[in-house]
């Protein structure tokens, strides 16, 4: 045997040993029982998973999803700059602490940030987690008669409006008939509900704090009432309203709290140093046997904390998260140690969730949902079952089909088209890319294309021995002239599939992956591994016919 | 065994008959995306949300459509009654794509509450079994991946037309780019004329069209080069026409093998992948065609004319 020959051999059998190495966590995984599974040892395991071809959302099921920082109400240039970047930080830790394996948040762009998250069981607890602004604030409650006057302003304002129109109607009329009817007119009017747009619909609990009660029949008309720019322009600047977080059941009926707040807040989250559920003890029904989150703040804000509660014995302190007001409990006393509760939360995932957001800090701005992908484990373990037989039959199609073509050459070639499928495999589980659904449709698709480069070459011999040539000489000619072709032809499928990884996310990204992988294991096995086979099969001897 | 080999076949001779067929496939995909406004694009590029559901019985899209009636979004009412429901592979499972609202909005979580609590006897226990898919695209997003994909589109192209230029000579970049356009316009034709959904999986399939047919196109373009050095008597068309016949039993046999995949996949895959192999499908068919009777057939027209120049 020639001594390059030799070499060539060394090398098909160095990789292929190389690939068997990387490929060996990942068929171990595959064939070991869920029970062998449960007596191995965890890091052993870990270390196997770590190793084996990792499969993408769409195989595996999970969420994918691009949150945009939106930067709109951020003032400061500085600020703007590194929301992002804390905002990042931020989700990092409320991600890690939500307990899925092998999540992924990562820098995207300008303001954007990926997540994905394997093997998710509740998607939207997921994205109540991620998305929401979690900004903590302890606000103080106004008094009764600040809430009493903006009402009474807000029904002048709403009533008169109504009464100019009133009026204008009036004098078309008067203008029309030339007469007036004001007498009939002025009758119909005196209703509560006209006079008192507003007040008509809220209810005050007792007359010392600016909260009152609304039916929950009656939000969306208070809430499209209190929108109006004319009763916003009522509200002071140093004040605001702001609605209770949960439904409360009053009088058989469920109601909201509406708040009248100081704008400026006493505390915020920023000085949150712990936060853990409980289940509150007592005799009031809002804590007993309720889930409740403990909050601990750190020296400073304790100290604040301290001089509020003290400055403001008996009257009601907000407890204030994005906006909603969670419950205003009554200041009894000055609280000197930073310890604070959340009570009214309603369920208890909702309370650990809440916490979660808490220890993780605030976010600096809102995110928002701009793209989602969530595919069910169901879904998932239906495409790899499907995949994965349809290219086991597309294998076995081809096989069969080069076989018959070809005979002996073909067998040839189909033992390096197995070589490539190995190849493939191990090159993606050594360079930790992820086996998306499109991923093993370019497996499937390589298949097809990789016996192109034997079919060249084997169409190549046939017109060599056809004119006439030996054995020995068709095949270096073949070789030699198909090789141009298949360079060619194989670096401008090359080009694209590498497009389709810069270019494309996710599942697309996968694809090109696997694309390129094949290309390249292709034309080693088809040309390097195939002539080593036809060199060692005539080398020695004078072949009179191959089989091709 | 051996097929087409020895051939003798008139490829270049039958240019014309092909062209004018060529250029009728092309011109009914052309008057179908002007019918229906461009492509059917989906929520990929249109953006907007795309529910699949697999229900444990079979729901009539009537009673899906109905429950889509009053939908409480964020505490308001809407109406999705209109949205598109269409059966996913067995008829237990359903797809649904509503068209996207205001950014922020949550209506795929709205819209799963809402049948949830209608159709309580028909959803399986299991969340995961339940939601097969849950995707949304803001319009911003969709804006930017068709961006991105036209870009791909002719960054693809271009790098091609470079690379064959070095390779070979100009004229044959053309040749191949002008086939490269004729299968993308085809196949997007087909895909307008079929109603089919345009979506990111399908910009990766034109994509390898581009790769396969610019493949299948090389290889008879190497065997032209190569001849045209060798034939010097026979004429610019006969040494190309015997080229094609040289390189066509090749070009029949891989074509067959990438098919024989395909369709498996088309089958077997499952309905994911299916709008994505369907439109492979016709890129194979289309992509072999063109090499034979666009690619070549434009040398010839390129030498005649500019012979006729240098006369």
């Amino acid at each position: 045997m020639r001594r390059a020959q030799r070499i060539k051999i060394f090398i098909i059998i160095v990789v292929f040993l190389l690939s068997i190495w990387y490929l060996y966590p990942t068929l171990r995984l595959a064939t070991i029982s869920s029970e062998a599974r449960g007596k191995m040892d965890s890091g052993e395991l870990a270390r196997l998973k770590e190793r084996a071809v990792k499969l993408g959302l769409d195989l595996r099921g999970g969420m994918h999803l691009v949150l945009e920082v939106d930067k709109s109400k951020l003032s400061q240039k500085e600020e703007a700059r590194d929301a992002v970047d804390r905002a990042l930080e931020i989700i990092r830790n409320r991600v890690d602490q939500f307990g899925v394996s092998e999540p992924l948040v990562q820098r995207s762009g300008q303001d954007r940030m990926i997540i994905e998250l394997p093997g998710l069981q509740d998607p939207e607890r997921a994205k109540e987690l991620i998305g929401r602004t979690a900004l903590l604030e302890f606000k103080l409650v106004r008094d009764y008669k600040d809430m009493k006057a903006l009402l009474d302003k807000t029904d002048e304002v709403l009533s008169g409006d109504k009464e100019e129109k009133r009026k204008e109607e009036e004098a078309e009329l008067k203008e029309l008939f030339k007469e007036s009817p004001a007498g009939s007119l002025e009758a119909e009017m005196g209703t509560s509900e006209e006079e008192h747009p507003l007040s008509y619909l809220v209810e005050f609990l007792d007359q010392k704090n600016g909260q009152v009660m609304v039916p929950e029949e009656d939000i969306p008309q208070v809430d499209s009432l209190l929108s109006l720019p004319e009763v916003q322009a009522l509200i002071s600047q140093d004040m605001e309203l702001r609605w209770g977080a949960e439904y409360k059941t009053y009088r058989e009926g469920q109601i909201k709290w509406l708040y009248l707040l100081k704008k400026k807040s006493e505390l915020t989250g920023a000085y949150l140093t712990d936060a853990k559920v409980t289940i509150g003890g007592g005799l009031d029904p809002e804590i007993a046997n309720q889930p409740i989150v403990n909050m601990r703040l750190d020296k400073r804000g304790a100290r604040i904390f301290s001089r509020v509660t003290g400055a403001n014995i008996e009257r009601l302190l907000a407890i204030v998260l994005d906006g909603n007001v969670y419950s205003a409990p009554r200041i009894k006393s000055k609280i000197p140690d930073g310890r604070a509760i959340i009570t009214g939360i309603g369920k208890m995932t909702e309370a650990k969730d809440l916490a979660i957001v808490l220890r993780a800090g605030a976010l600096p701005a809102p995110v928002n949902i701009i793209e989602e992908r969530t595919v069910g484990p169901s879904l998932g373990e239906d495409s790899i079952r499907k995949g994965i037989h349809a290219a086991i039959i597309g294998m076995i199609l081809v096989v069969l089909f080069m076989v018959f073509y070809y005979k002996g050459a073909g067998l040839i070639a189909d033992l390096a088209l197995i070589l490539n499928l190995i190849f493939v495999m191990a090159a993606l589980a050594g360079l930790r890319a992820a086996l998306t659904l499109p991923g093993i449709a370019g497996i499937i698709l390589t298949i097809g294309m990789a016996v192109d480069a034997n079919v060249l070459i084997f169409e190549r011999i046939r017109e060599e021995l056809r004119a006439g040539k030996t054995v020995r000489v068709a095949i270096d000619a073949g070789y030699s002239r198909a090789f141009r072709t298949i360079l060619d032809a194989n670096l401008t499928t090359f080009f694209t599939a590498l497009i389709l990884y810069l270019v494309g996310t996710g599942p697309v990204k996968g694809f090109g992956t696997t694309l390129m992988l094949g290309i390249a294991s292709s034309m080693f096995t088809a040309i390097v591994v195939t002539r080593a086979i036809f060199d060692s099969l005539t080398a020695g001897r004078e072949v009179a016919r191959l089989s091709i | 065994m051996e097929l087409l080999t020895g051939t003798n076949l008139d490829f270049i001779g039958k240019r014309k008959i092909a062209i004018t067929g060529s250029l009728i496939v092309i011109l009914a995909g052309i008057v179908s995306l002007i019918v229906h406004q461009g492509p059917r694009y989906g929520i990929d590029f249109s953006g907007g949300t795309l529910l699949t559901l697999h229900f444990s019985q079979p729901l009539p899209a009537d009673q899906i459509r109905d429950a889509l009636k009053d939908v409480v979004v964020e505490g308001k009412s809407y109406d999705f009654s209109r949205s598109e429901i269409k059966r996913f592979g067995p008829p237990t499972d359903v797809a649904i794509r509503i068209e996207e609202m205001e950014t922020g909005t949550r209506i795929g979580d709205a819209i799963k509450a809402s049948l949830k609590a209608k159709f309580t006897n028909y959803i399986p226990p299991k969340e995961g079994d339940w939601v097969l898919k849950h995707e949304k695209v803001g319009p911003k997003i969709g804006r930017e991946l068709k961006g991105k994909a036209v870009k791909a589109m002719l960054l693809a192209l271009l790098i091609m037309l470079i690379y064959i230029s070095i390779r070979f000579e100009f004229k044959f970049a053309v040749g191949a780019i002008v086939a490269l356009f004729h299968d993308v316009l085809i196949t997007v034709g087909i895909f307008s004329l079929l109603n089919k959904e345009f979506s990111l999986a399908i910009i990766a399939a034109l994509l390898t069209i581009v790769g396969y047919s610019l493949n299948d196109t090389i290889v008879v373009y190497d065997r032209i080069r190569e001849n045209l050095r060798l034939m010097h008597r026979a004429g610019y068309g006969q040494t190309i026409n015997t080229s094609i016949n040289q390189t066509l039993s090749r070009t029949i046999m891989t074509s067959l093998t990438t098919l024989l995949v395909i369709f498996t996949l088309y089958f077997l895959g499952g309905e994911v992948i299916k709008n994505f192999t369907f439109a492979m499908m016709i890129g194979v068919f289309v992509g072999t065609y063109s090499s034979i009777f666009i690619a070549s057939p434009i040398l010839v027209e390129w030498e005649a004319r500019s012979a006729h120049r240098r006369r």
